[in-house]
């Protein structure tokens, strides 16, 4: 039972910080249909500018709490300053290219942002531990967590919830759903494409951000980092169905689980099980998990 | 022929040419020594390995162009040579490391390449390099397989390889816990980590048969989560974790078991662990096992090439002390630098008595050129020189390999700071294998001095 | 059977190449074979783009050419160009023609991830195979050529030419292919599928048959990158290697069986420079020529020579 706990908390925590990193990128792939690479590069960025502004913070002696306001400011900062200047600087005068054109020109900017990153912060590794211990501690079953990672699937409940609640009970979230459905015909209705676009950019450089911010505290930052997390972005999408925010979440918590199910019991598979899982899921659902039926057009 | 076929051929013809035309002429009269180096400048190795071997090679060049050396480096250069170095990113794998050392030797061409971390590289490099008839210095890949497979004549390595790392770190740790009993690890998945756990578990097998191993984790390559590993390791309830992580792996590792207190009743061994003792001080628990790849960095006695090592080091890194890559790359550079003066004065020696000779000008002058790659590597093999950390002895691999001893420690946290104590060394034979027989099958034998 | 003036000008190039082979600096031969090797596998990615699909784990294929080569050397000690080539190539058209079952029905980016997904698998499966060296993989010494042993500046001139002669020949039957009908099917699939099959041809079968020709093309080009460098490892089949593959196809354009070796050669030069001259900022060199390639150049470096094409 306890062992059954643990690894079902472990699975969760893992599942929530793949869940914060995909959905934006799902939520771009939706709108825009670009598979963003350069989302691992916004995940880097986060990461980084989180470490900058929380070490400015408390090298001035100010409260440790104050760190978490840190983080999420460096989140917001990322995505609201690199965000727009991706999607109107380059991304919007290349939108009637190819799909797979798109993920190079991504590819081509991850390149660019990653050796940028290593002009701006060094190659050596940047540690923020302070706001991982802050909250303490707590229990389950017998084994001894940080109350840090219970922040991390608060955040990814609150995110989803919000973005599930924007999508179906406001206007500017049906909206959206019509460009996600049917771009032209929207166009042609009137509704605003081209800021649709903008808006939703930005909202998914904002999460890659959240999801660097917030792991930065974790782990020991430093470049490349966004390379590690891309591919597993693009596995969790990939096995809930592009486009789909519901597939985001299952396809992470399936991601999870798998991965947590091997590091417990098989070790020396967890190397490839994320890609097993995608590779079966892939068999079996050939569009992923939530896939609606697509209008084949002659 | 159509148009299209024309430009075709036009243009294939214009790029050939213009990417083959510039080849450089062949210096006639050497006036520098120009070496590749090459190094991890992106990628996850950049930060703890790969840019401090850059500024201690940088560092190093300048002082020993300038004659600043310490005893007995104080000779200008290589043989008076100054040194100029090429730089280039180790990063991309085997396959894109043997075009760019290719294009070193064939388009730069260096007189000889000094680098490589990656075991993966230096195996792909090695074959390259005696093919290109290239002197290369090896200077921080682990692997033993390097000259355990292959022998090799321009390829050198003046590190000793990793297997001394499991080995020392087994007898340090049943030295000071004899008692433990349930043993297991934490090591990345690739050959290095692989490797790395492979000797020590064969080591612990041979001296304790009794003891009970329960299989590493094994997290890939820059995971960063290490949530289901760290309760793994805890349900496991271990005596012994032992850990070959290193870089952001190990200090991610580190910032989230520490405060989740994994280290509360099992005792850890960081095989790698020394570089980073003054970045996680309070993160690496009091009692922790503590090696450094060789007698490196802190465990390395005082003397004068350490001091000039260090100072010129900090000077370099904004007053960082010199890390294990740092210390690797010295003893590079100071072993080709001795081989090289050495076989000048070998030359020079034997060309006195040639003085009377009839062509005595032209003799001398040829005794007192430079010594060319063949001179030099007749005079490395089985080399003996001072390293920052102590003597290198170029014993195993024919000559070619360098063995010196390791040390281990046990970390303190004394005002903020992560000392060493209870330092031990070992000698290189104690914990290398002898010339001809592999790593795996010397520690299975129960370590036997001879074949 | 006469041949057009495409096939003609590819078997002139390579006659010319290998006749100067001797006396381009060893730089250039070692330019040339390592974009050759990739213009190789690049020409099926090139028939895989005509077709309209992309592949996002085409270095599985190239990976499996690779390392069949080198398991003959390694394992059964016939270290024998010739066959080391064979052997590539067959093993990724055996692979192929089973996973293509199953992805000849995918298309856009599900076929790109289900391609990465498989190429991803590999890479772990090598990484748990101690025997073959994980992730630091193992040297390969190909000592022989169609049975006559070769060493030292002969081996090397023997690769060179064997390189050169196998990218000519595979440019040359992608290039008679492309202009059989079967071949011309390939544009019309890219366009709409459900037309080519009104007409009463079958879109998965061709596409079946493509994957495989392009798997084909990659095994050879890895078999023969394997000679040329004399080392393989498992990031020959991790996700940049792959692409690496798309990059140069893109760069490439799709216009001409010549295109996939002038971009290979194109890339490579800018990457080798890049990494000797910039060191510390190849990446960003390398993502600034895609953006302007891909921005001002939409055909491809190819697209340079058609618009100077009479009207």
């Amino acid at each position: 039972m306890n062992q059954l706990l643990v690894v079902v908390f472990d699975a969760l925590t893992y599942s929530a910080w793949l869940f914060i990193i995909a959905v934006g990128l799902t939520l771009i792939y939706g709108v825009m249909k670009i598979l963003n690479i350069a989302h691992g590069s916004l995940y880097a960025l986060g990461a980084f500018s989180a470490v900058s502004l929380s070490s400015w913070w408390l090298a001035h002696g100010y409260p440790p709490m104050g760190t978490y306001a840190m983080l999420a400011l460096a989140a917001l900062l990322v995505g609201l300053i690199a965000g727009p200047l991706i999607e109107r600087g380059l991304l919007q005068f290349l939108y009637e290219k190819d799909e797979v054109v798109l993920v190079l020109v991504t590819y081509a900017l991850f390149l660019i942002l990653e050796d940028l990153m290593k002009l701006v912060w060094g190659v050596d590794p940047l540690l923020l531990y302070e706001p991982y211990q802050l909250l303490g501690s707590i229990e389950i079953g017998g084994i001894g967590y940080q109350s840090f990672d219970l922040v991390l699937i608060a955040v990814a409940v609150l995110v989803g919830i919000g973005l599930a609640w924007v999508l179906n009970r406001t206007r500017s979230g049906k909206l959206l759903k019509a460009v996600i459905h049917d771009r032209e015909m929207s166009a042609a209705l009137g509704i605003n494409v081209k800021f649709t676009y903008f808006l939703t950019f930005t909202v998914g450089a904002i999460l890659a951000a959240v999801g660097g911010a917030l792991t930065a505290p974790k782990i020991s930052v430093v470049t490349g980092i966004g390379a590690e997390v891309i591919v597993l972005a693009f596995a969790v999408v990939v096995i809930g169905g592009l486009g789909s925010m519901g597939g985001a979440a299952l396809g992470a918590i399936i991601v999870g689980l798998v991965r947590t199910i091997a590091v417990h019991y098989l070790p020396e598979v967890e190397v490839f099980s994320i890609y097993f899982v995608m590779a079966v899921v892939l068999i079996v659902r050939p569009k992923g998990l939530f896939s609606g039926a697509e209008v084949r057009r002659i | 022929m159509s148009r299209i076929t024309h430009a075709a051929v036009a243009a294939l013809a214009t790029v050939v040419v213009s990417v083959l035309a510039p080849a450089p002429a062949q210096a006639v009269q050497k006036t520098t020594f120009r070496i590749g180096f090459v190094t991890f400048l992106s990628g996850p190795a950049a930060g703890p390995f790969g840019v401090p071997a850059k500024l201690a090679a940088e560092a190093i060049v300048e002082s020993l162009n300038a004659g600043k050396g310490p005893a007995p480096y104080q000779v200008k250069g290589i043989g008076s040579l100054p040194i100029e170095l090429v730089v280039v990113d180790e990063a991309g794998g085997g396959t894109k490391q043997v075009s760019e050392f290719r294009s070193l030797v064939e388009r730069q061409n260096v007189d000889a390449v000094i680098g490589y971390i990656g075991s993966g590289d230096c195996l792909a490099i090695a074959p390259v390099a005696e093919e290109l008839k290239m002197l290369t210095v090896l200077v921080d890949c682990g692997t033993p397989r390097v000259f355990e497979e292959a022998s090799y004549k321009y390829v050198f390595r003046t590190r000793a390889h990793a297997t001394m790392d499991a080995v020392a770190a087994t007898l340090y740790l049943l030295d000071n816990r004899p008692a433990v009993k349930r043993i297991t690890g934490i090591n990345q998945n690739y050959a290095y980590g692989q490797d790395s756990w492979n000797d020590f578990e064969a080591t612990i097998k041979t001296i304790r048969p009794d003891a009970e191993i329960i299989s590493s984790q094994m997290p890939k390559f820059g995971a960063g989560q290490y949530g289901a590993e760290i309760s793994a390791l805890l349900s496991a309830n271990p005596d012994v974790i032992h850990s070959s992580l290193w870089g952001g792996d190990l200090e991610a590792f580190m910032l989230q078991a520490q405060p989740r207190d994994l280290f509360k009743r099992a005792q850890l061994i960081l095989v790698a662990g020394e570089p980073y003792l003054h970045r996680l001080p309070g993160k690496i628990p009091d009692g922790t096992i503590i090696g450094a790849r060789g007698a490196n960095g802190a465990f390395a006695p005082d003397s004068p090439i350490k001091r000039w090592l260090t100072e010129l080091y900090k000077g370099k890194s904004g007053g960082l002390d010199p890390n294990y890559p740092a210390y690797s790359v010295a003893n590079a550079f100071l072993g080709l630098k001795t081989a090289f003066e050495k076989a000048q004065r070998t030359k020079i020696g034997s060309a006195i008595p040639m003085g009377a000779a009839k062509n005595v000008k032209e003799e001398m002058e040829k005794a007192y050129a430079p010594a060319n790659t063949e001179e030099a590597i007749a005079s490395f093999e089985n080399l003996v020189f001072d390293g920052p950390a102590g003597k290198v002895r170029m014993a195993l691999g024919k000559g070619h390999q360098a063995v010196q001893g390791t040390a281990y420690g046990t970390t303190r946290l004394e005002n903020g700071v992560i000392k060493l104590g209870n330092i031990k060394y070992y000698d290189a034979d104690r914990v290398t294998p002898p010339e001809g027989v592999s790593s795996l099958d010397w520690i299975k034998s129960g370590f036997r001095k001879t074949k | 059977m006469k041949l057009d003036r495409t096939s003609v000008a590819l078997l002139a190039v390579g006659a010319v190449l290998i006749a100067v082979g001797p006396v381009l600096p060893k730089w250039g031969v070692s330019l040339l074979n390592v974009s050759l090797c990739y213009g190789i596998v690049v020409l099926g990615m090139m028939l895989m783009m005509r077709t309209g699909l992309v592949s996002f784990g085409h270095g599985l294929y190239y990976c499996i050419g690779a390392y069949a080569g080198g398991l003959l050397d390694h394992y059964l000690k016939l270290p024998d160009m010739l066959l080391m080539v064979a052997g590539g190539a067959l093993s990724a058209a055996v692979v192929a023609t089973i996973l293509g079952f199953l992805l000849a029905k995918y298309r856009d980016i599900f076929f790109a991830m289900l391609s990465l997904a498989f190429s991803m698998i590999l890479y772990g499966l090598l990484t748990k195979s101690a025997s073959l060296g994980s992730t630091d993989g193992f040297n390969v010494a190909a000592k022989s050529i169609a049975g006559v042993a070769v060493n030292g500046e002969g081996r090397q001139f023997a690769a060179y030419a064997l390189t050169v002669a196998l990218a000519a020949v595979c440019a040359l039957l992608l290039n008679l292919y492309l202009r059989s009908h079967r071949g011309r099917l390939a544009e019309a699939i890219r366009d709409n599928e459900l037309r080519v099959e009104y007409m009463g041809a079958s879109v998965r079968n061709i596409v079946h048959l493509h994957y495989i020709m392009a798997a084909t093309f990659a095994g050879i080009g890895g078999a023969m990158m394997s000679i040329n460098i004399g080392h393989i490892d498992p990031e020959m089949t991790y996700w940049p290697q792959s692409g690496e593959f798309v990059f140069i196809g893109i760069l490439s354009g799709t216009g001409s069986v010549f295109a996939p070796m002038l971009g290979a050669l194109l890339f490579e030069t800018i990457r080798s420079f890049a990494y000797e001259y910039s060191p510390n900022t190849w990446q960003m060199v390398l993502g600034i020529t895609m953006l302007i390639v891909i921005v001002f150049l939409p055909g491809g470096l190819w697209s340079l020579f058609r618009q100077r094409r009479a009207p």
